[in-house]
């Protein structure tokens, strides 16, 4: 195994905290994120990745936490298209649309002045593509916590949430508040999102919600197969990612690491095609049989 | 405020703005505002990608806005957005990877995501206007086909038109268009502009030629005024083009609101 796992992967602290954390993490993004994939809100869900962003490099001029940082930012964010494009459902993309442009102009303007104000370097990059293993301990902590609570909200709004994203008219008629369910569920994505743009960069986490949630449905099993399957994939990505990174390292005489984000989005993507060619190939045998 | 530095900006920022304005007014016409975002960001990792090879960036910015409007327009039929989140964190992902590779300093990494308009070189403005002219033509040439896909897609295609022919031959103009955008405005910034005065534009007037138009002076003074307020501020250009953008929007949403109550 040693030509797989380098010598001393698991005594690593930063490694084993950000297997850890990218593991909560992957977990909770891929159970909201099957409603997002079921919903068609991916827009949605990676605009608000971005928001958070601006959140994110808020606090870093104004000073106060970043993970305050990174979820109030997206709980604005998921408000502000709320509150742009509730009445229509076609509006729904251009709302996305101009709270994400807005919200980019504001990152810009906080990234700018965090390049101004400190010496250190490499905080764009950091805020935009993160890093597991950079990941305290505290934070780890605490995103466990948020984690918990967004999977508690979801296991109360499940079923409403299902009903009505499968047939919205169906659950508007039997009594189910669409809209004030599609709000609570919104705000549920925006701390998840939020959550996860923190710990593994805004970029990674539009992978982690929307890529193992697709590749899950794809596979077209039942709900809560496809619920453990989906965390399966989010898991394994991250996992995989971790150790191909930190393998990396050894690869070239240069000693420059690929980056972790880059890794695991990588695998989420090969998970997804995987996927899609084997349920090609499995449909075409039935068809064949069939015949 | 118009010394000789600056020539350049007002130059490339008024091109670049008319364009953004008129392919604005498809992308908010067909609601692929998630593609129009997409795209920028993978012109962005062909630009890192470009530094670390050492080619001209504009070449690893055209090739990979093909790349992701390649991506995105041929899994058009099932779960668009989903292929076109998948191609955008992974065309992000590649960007990241390039950029730690090549070790590139921050204030360039910067000036790719959020744009120099203020640097633009001399000899950058010829390619950035005959490649604005050759997607205006394209826009030109495909102005009914895409208005018709768009008012009524089924009569659309029983006559003749092929759904999946144009959106390809629109992402591939959005691809060239956005490749172009980068360098002046940001990756993350492009995007501003081709939703918020277009969509304002849409609220203004539902006449699509008028509306066209329309899309096309917003984003301009938008522009403009995001140029001017920089240079007064020395704030980044692409904090005010991302504002004013939305700006521009919640103005023409509220005006439109107060006339239509009182009609």
């Amino acid at each position: 195994m040693h030509w797989f796992l380098e010598p001393g992967l698991w005594s690593n602290d930063a490694v084993r905290t950000g297997v850890g954390v990218g593991g909560v993490v992957a977990i909770v993004s891929a159970l909201v994120g099957l409603f997002t994939v079921m919903r068609g809100q991916s827009f949605a869900g990676h605009a608000l990745a971005d928001v958070a962003t601006a959140g994110g490099a808020g606090s870093g001029v104004l000073g106060f936490s970043p993970l305050a940082g990174f979820v109030v930012g997206a709980l604005v964010g998921a408000g502000a298209m709320e509150a742009i494009g509730v009445e229509r459902v076609r509006q729904r993309d251009v709302a996305t649309g101009v709270v994400l442009g807005g919200a980019t102009g504001l990152s810009a303007l906080f990234l700018y002045l965090i390049t101004l104000n400190s010496s250190s370097t490499g905080s764009t990059q950091l805020i935009l593509f993160g890093s597991l293993f950079i990941v305290s301990k505290a934070t780890f902590f605490v995103a466990a916590v948020l984690s918990a609570v967004v999977c508690l909200a979801l296991a109360w709004l499940g079923r409403p949430l299902l009903f009505a994203s499968l047939s919205p008219d169906a659950a508007n008629a039997r009594g189910v508040a669409v809209t004030r369910v599609a709000l609570l569920y919104t705000v549920l994505m925006a701390v998840t999102v939020g959550l996860s743009a923190i710990v593994i960069g805004s970029v990674l986490s539009t992978a982690l919600l929307i890529g193992p949630p697709a590749a899950a449905l794809r596979l077209g099993r039942s709900l809560s197969a496809t619920f453990t399957t989906a965390a399966a994939f989010g898991v394994a990505a991250v996992a995989l990612g971790v150790v191909v990174s930190y393998d990396s390292y050894y690869w070239w005489p240069s000693h420059r690491a690929l980056p972790v984000s880059f890794c695991v989005v990588t695998l989420v993507v090969v998970e997804l095609i995987a996927v899609n060619v084997v349920r090609r190939v499995t449909t075409r045998r039935i068809v064949e049989t069939r015949e | 405020m118009f010394s000789s530095f600056m020539t350049n900006a007002w130059i490339v920022g008024t091109v670049v703005a008319l364009l953004a304005g008129a392919t604005g007014f498809f992308v908010v016409l067909r609601g692929s505002s998630f593609a129009a975002h997409a795209i920028p960001n993978g012109a962005f990792a062909g630009a890192a990608g470009a530094t670390l090879v050492g080619i001209t960036p504009l070449v690893g910015l055209i090739a990979f806005a093909v790349m992701a409007a390649l991506g995105i327009g041929a899994s058009r039929r099932h779960r668009s957005d989903v292929a076109t989140a998948m191609a955008l964190v992974m065309m992000l992902a590649l960007g990241a990877a390039f950029l730690s590779l090549s070790a590139a300093y921050e204030p360039q990494v910067d000036a790719l995501l959020f744009g120099e308009i203020l640097g633009v070189a001399t000899s950058s403005i010829a390619p950035v206007v005959i490649i604005s002219l050759a997607c205006a033509l394209a826009l030109a040439f495909m102005y009914r086909p895409l208005l018709f896909n768009a008012a009524a897609p089924d009569l659309a295609s029983a006559r003749g038109l092929n759904p999946t022919v144009l959106e390809m031959a629109f992402m591939l103009t959005l691809a060239l268009g956005s490749a172009l955008t980068v360098p002046v405005v940001g990756a993350l910034l492009t995007f501003s502009l081709t939703v918020g005065p277009p969509a304002a534009a849409r609220l203004i007037t539902r006449r699509p030629a008028t509306a066209l138009v329309t899309s096309m002076l917003l984003s301009v003074v938008t522009l403009w005024a995001s140029i001017v307020a920089s240079y007064q501020t020395n704030l980044p250009v692409g904090f005010f083009v991302g504002t004013f953008s939305a700006l521009v929007y919640v103005a023409a949403r509220v005006a439109t609101q107060r006339l239509g109550r009182r009609a």
